[in-house]
């Protein structure tokens, strides 16, 4: 018994645990410092519409609400960049570039636009703060986009592409 | 109100959450599109604690502050839960979401984490992300203006 969990938990997470779970506490407590002191639940995807308002006069993209939260989205978007550097040089092994083929990263990333902005939130806005808040919305849609992107990812591997 | 902001304060905890979130997402190794499609097909579970480790936290705390029936010191706002509502379009978004997701193993968040970490082809993520944006906004706009024609031609 004492050999099989390990064995279990080796297959499972080849690379282990504790930077995810680690990395995952300070996803959620970025995002808490930044409720319990604004009592905003800051979600990463509409900082691309509220950024659009800078740049187009579409009606859609200056909704109040974009245009009284685009300047803050800017300086979180950019906290996040300087996070993730700050990690890089100080406890990370240096810069790191994907192999991902950059076709992937066009189209996934026009129907990640597409699709967080039909479906009200991403991975952040549902994912962490729509499930943290217990939110039945959230967890369908979480359940969905999950559900389907593990489809395509076993798909894209089934057909050969890859990275 | 035409800006959230007030003042010096709002900003830093802005930069502050900020910062300590793309440090999770740095130190998480979800800035790294290989590892979000290592999760998807199966190799490696690790994402269901990155994912859960953070809905945790933020539970915690928003049920708490919640509890508190406080408000917030820098925007005046009540800790009240803020629920997105349903309708179909949740599912819609869902699936065109996670369709993409699936394909580039790249989210939003974790797109702009990735910028930071050095990986500069995530920039044409980014750019998709904001032509879809822009593409779903616009045919939004058109279809309201249909709408509205159609009603006033009745």
């Amino acid at each position: 018994m004492t050999g099989l969990t390990p064995l279990l938990v080796d297959s499972l997470f080849p690379n282990g645990i504790a930077h995810y779970a680690l990395g995952g506490f300070l996803i959620g407590l970025g995002t808490a410092i930044i409720y319990l002191g604004t009592g905003i639940i800051a979600g990463a995807s509409t900082f691309l519409e509220s950024t659009l308002s800078y740049a187009s006069d579409l009606p859609r993209f200056n909704k109040a609400k974009y245009v009284a939260s685009r300047n803050w989205r800017v300086v979180f978007t950019l906290s996040i960049v300087a996070g993730a550097a700050l990690y890089t040089v100080t406890l990370g092994d240096g810069w790191w570039v994907s192999d991902v083929q950059p076709w992937r990263f066009a189209v996934g990333g026009v129907l990640v636009g597409i699709g967080t902005r039909i479906g009200k939130g991403c991975t952040s806005g549902h994912g962490v703060c729509g499930v943290g808040s217990r939110s039945r919305t959230s967890f369908v849609n979480v359940a969905t986009f999950m559900l389907v992107a593990i489809g395509v990812a076993q798909l894209m591997s089934a057909l050969g592409v890859s990275p | 109100m035409s800006n959230d902001e007030r003042g010096l304060g709002f900003m830093l905890v802005v930069v502050l959450g900020g910062l300590i979130f793309g440090f999770g997402l740095a130190l998480s190794n979800m800035a790294r599109p290989e590892v979000v499609l290592d999760f998807l097909q199966f190799e490696d579970f690790g994402l269901v604690f990155v994912m859960g480790g953070a809905a945790v936290v933020t539970g915690t705390v928003f049920a708490l502050a919640e509890r508190s029936k406080g408000r917030a010191p820098l925007t005046g706002a009540d800790y009240g839960r803020r629920l997105k509502s349903f309708d179909k379009n949740v599912v819609v978004g869902g699936v065109v979401f996670g369709a993409g997701w699936g394909l580039s193993g790249i989210c939003p968040g974790a797109a702009y984490a990735s910028v930071g970490v050095g990986n500069y082809p995530i920039l044409i993520a980014i750019g998709g992300m904001f032509v879809g944006a822009y593409l779903q906004g616009l045919w939004r706009a058109r279809r309201a203006e249909s709408a509205a024609r159609g009603t006033s031609a009745d």
